[in-house]
C-alpha cells in the first residue's frame, strides 16, 4: 500500500556552470502519510527548497516521480497549497484581497460576499481581525505578513500544505505565537503538511515525523526520526518529556557530524534511496510502575 | 508656539520668489531702455526699436488677461485665440501618445515575457530610439504626405520609446514569487497577465507612460513650428515673426502649465499605481 503522498527515485541535477552536472540528490525515495506533519531538516543548500518545489509542481525533477493520491504529480495545483519562505504576497493588494485572490481561484462559482466572509473568518483565525485586513501588507509586520500568507493557504483546503522556511525571518516571540496558531489550525483541519526548516526546537515541537537530509551534493534523506512526544504539545512542557533531549541529541548529533560523515556518497543505481526509520523511545525501556504518563502510541500507524 | 506647516511655509516662499523675480524683471527693463546708449548690437541691429524689446511682466500680464479672457476666438487662420491653438496641440499631442500607448503597452507586454523576444527586439529598440523625433518628419511628410498627420505621426514615433521600454522591463522584472503564487492558485495566462503581471508592472509602466507625454509635449512645439498652420508652436513663431515678443513669453507660459498639467495628471495615475514592497 503506498502512503498518501510518495515522492519515489527523485533524482535532481542541474548544469554546475563549468559544464559538468551538480547531481543535488539522487533517487530519493520517501513517504508522507495523510494528515501527517512531516518536517525536513537539512544543511543549506542540501537541495530542501528543491524538493519542495517539485512537489508544488513548479519544477521538473530530472527523473523520478511523485504522486499524491494516486494520481502523478505534473505542474502546480491548488490541492498544494504553498507558502513561500518570503510570504510571497501581493504587495498592492490589502490583507484581506490577497487572501480573497486565493480563494476565488479555488471557488470561482462563490459570491463577492462569499469570499470575503471565508476570507475573512480565515484571517480571524490566525488572528487578524478589524481594520488590519484592510491595510496593505507592507503595513503589517513581518510575523502578520507571515500570519496572512498561513491563512491565505488555509483557507484553499489543500491537500497538501507545504511550507518553506515559514518561521525563518521572525524573532522568537513572533515565530512561537505562530508555530502554536499554525499547530491549532492543524488540529482542527487535519491537513497534511511537509514543511522545511532550520530550527530542531521547532522541528520536534511540530512535527510527527522529521526527514534528515545529509549535505549536498549527492545529498540524501538519510533518516526519519519519529517524534515520539504526545500531542497536544506545548513549548513548555515538551522540554520535560522524556524522550524531548534524547530525540534532540539525535538530531543535534546528525545536523552537526553525521550529515557530514554521510555525504557524498553516489546512490547505487536504480535503487531507491529511502531513509531509515528512527523511533527513540526512552519510556518504553521505563519500567516504574508509578509512571502513570500516558501510553504512546506510533504516530503513524 | 505657533508653527505653520511645511507646506504652507513652502508656498509662501514661492510667492515671495515670484514677487521678487516679477519686480527685478520689471524693474530691468525700463532701466535698459531709459539708459539712452545703444550697445554694439543694437546699432547693429537697427537702434534698439522699442517695439521689439522684452516685455516687463505687467506688458505680460495684461497679455495673459486679454487672451484668458477670450481664449477662443476665431478671427481667420492666423488670427486664433490661445485656447483654440493649444487645443490644436493637445488633441494632435494626444492621438499620436495613445496611438502609441495602443502599440507599446499590448507589445511592450509580450517582449516582456519572453526572454528571447526581449533580447531579438532590444538592438532595434536601442537603435531607433535616439533618433530625435524631428529626424522623422521629412520622411513622414513625403510618405504620408498630409502636414496634419506627419505632426501626428512624430509625436507616435517619440512616446513609443519610453512606453515600450519600460513596460518590457516592467514585465520582465516581475517577481518570480508573485507569478509562482498564480501558478499555485492555477491562474491561466490571461488572468495571471491581468491580476498579477500588469499590476506588478504598473508602476513601471506609468513611469514610461509619464516620460512619453512630457517628451511629446516637447516635440509638438518645434513640429508644428515646422509644419505650420495652427498649434501653440505654429502661434510662438508666428508672434515671434509678427515681432510681438510679449505673446512670445506669455504663449511660452502657457505651454509651460500645459506641460506642467499633463505630468501632474500621470503624477496622479503613478500615486495610484504604486505600491510599497
Ligand atoms: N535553478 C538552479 N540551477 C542550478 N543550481 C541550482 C538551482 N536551484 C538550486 N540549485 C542548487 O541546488 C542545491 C540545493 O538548493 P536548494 O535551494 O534546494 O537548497 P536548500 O536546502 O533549500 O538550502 P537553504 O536551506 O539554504 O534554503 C544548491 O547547491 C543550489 O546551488
Ligand atoms: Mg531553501
Amino acid at each position: 500500500m503506498k502512503p498518501y503522498l510518495s515522492i519515489e527515485q527523485l533524482t535532481q541535477r542541474f548544469p554546475d556552470g563549468s559544464g559538468g552536472q551538480l547531481t543535488v540528490f539522487e533517487n530519493a525515495t520517501f513517504g508522507v502519510e495523510k494528515g501527517e506533519f512531516v518536517v525536513i531538516l537539512g544543511h543549506s543548500g542540501c537541495g530542501k527548497s528543491t524538493i519542495m518545489n517539485i512537489l508544488a509542481g513548479l519544477a521538473d525533477p530530472t527523473s523520478g516521480s511523485v504522486i499524491m493520491d494516486g494520481q502523478e504529480v505534473k505542474g502546480p495545483s491548488l490541492d498544494r497549497g504553498v507558502v513561500f519562505q518570503n510570504y510571497s504576497l501581493l504587495p498592492w493588494l490589502t490583507t484581506l484581497k490577497n487572501v480573497t485572490f486565493g480563494v476565488r481561484a479555488r471557488h470561482p462559482e462563490w459570491t463577492k460576499a462569499q469570499i470575503d466572509e471565508h476570507a475573512t473568518k480565515f484571517l480571524a483565525m490566525v488572528g487578524l481581525e478589524g481594520d488590519v485586513i484592510h491595510r496593505k501588507p507592507s503595513q503589517l509586520s513581518g510575523g502578520m505578513r507571515q500570519r496572512v500568507s498561513i491563512a491565505r493557504a488555509f483557507a484553499n483546503h489543500p491537500k497538501l500544505l507545504l511550507l518553506d522556511e515559514p518561521f525563518g525571518a521572525l524573532d522568537a516571540l513572533t515565530r512561537g505565537t505562530i508555530q502554536d496558531e499554525l499547530l491549532k489550525i492543524w488540529g482542527q483541519m487535519e491537513q497534511t503538511v511537509f514543511m522545511i526548516t532550520h530550527d530542531i526546537d521547532e522541528a520536534i515541537l511540530l512535527a510527527d515525523r522529521i526527514l534528515l537530509m545529509t549535505n549536498g551534493p549527492h545529498a540524501r534523506v538519510a533518516e526519519s526520526v519519529e517524534i515520539t512526544i504526545p500531542r497536544p504539545r506545548s513549548r513548555t512542557e515538551i522540554v520535560e518529556h522524556p524522550n524531548y533531549y534524547a530525540i534532540r541529541n539525535h538530531l543535534v548529533q546528525f545536523l552537526g557530524k553525521r550529515s557530514k560523515e554521510l555525504a557524498g556518497q553516489p546512490a547505487t543505481p536504480g535503487q531507491p534511496n529511502a531513509p531509515e526509520t528512527v523511533r527513540i523511545d526512552t519510556t518504553q525501556t521505563n519500567d516504574d510502575p508509578a509512571d502513570t504518563r500516558p501510553a504512546l502510541k506510533a504516530v503513524n500507524s | 508656539m505657533y508653527q505653520l506647516s511645511l507646506n504652507l511655509r513652502a508656498a509662501l516662499l514661492s510667492v515671495i520668489m515670484l514677487v521678487v523675480g516679477l519686480l527685478i524683471w520689471e524693474a530691468a527693463i525700463p532701466a535698459q531702455q531709459a539708459a539712452g546708449e545703444l550697445t554694439e548690437y543694437e546699432l547693429l541691429t537697427g537702434g534698439g526699436a522699442p517695439k521689439a524689446g522684452v516685455p516687463p511682466p505687467s506688458q505680460v500680464i495684461a497679455k495673459a488677461w486679454e487672451q484668458l479672457s477670450d481664449p477662443f476666438y476665431d478671427a481667420g487662420p492666423n488670427d486664433k485665440g490661445i485656447g483654440i491653438q493649444i487645443g490644436y496641440s493637445i488633441y494632435r499631442v494626444l492621438t499620436g501618445y495613445f496611438l502609441a500607448a495602443l502599440i507599446a503597452i499590448p507589445f511592450g507586454f509580450l517582449i516582456g515575457m519572453s526572454q528571447v523576444a526581449y533580447k531579438a527586439f532590444n538592438p532595434f529598440i536601442q537603435v531607433l530610439r535616439p533618433i530625435s523625433p524631428l529626424a522623422w518628419m521629412p520622411l513622414a511628410l513625403f510618405i504620408i504626405g498630409d502636414s496634419e498627420a506627419s505632426a501626428i505621426f512624430v509625436i507616435f514615433i517619440c512616446s513609443i520609446w519610453p512606453m515600450l521600454i519600460n513596460t518590457a522591463f516592467g514585465v520582465a522584472a516581475v517577481r518570480e514569487d508573485w507569478i509562482n503564487v498564480a501558478r499555485t492558485h492555477e491562474l491561466g495566462p490571461i488572468r495571471t497577465a491581468f491580476s498579477v503581471i500588469l499590476p506588478a508592472a504598473a508602476p513601471t509602466i506609468v513611469t514610461g507612460m509619464r516620460i512619453s507625454i512630457g517628451i511629446a509635449w516637447l516635440v509638438i512645439v518645434a513640429a508644428e513650428m515646422l509644419v505650420g498652420g495652427t498649434g501653440i508652436g505654429y502661434y510662438v513663431w508666428n508672434e515671434w515673426n509678427n515681432l510681438d515678443l510679449t505673446s512670445v513669453v506669455f504663449s511660452i507660459l502657457m505651454i509651460g502649465v500645459v506641460g506642467m498639467l499633463l505630468d501632474a495628471m500621470f503624477g496622479l495615475l503613478q500615486r495610484r499605481v504604486t505600491y510599497a514592497e
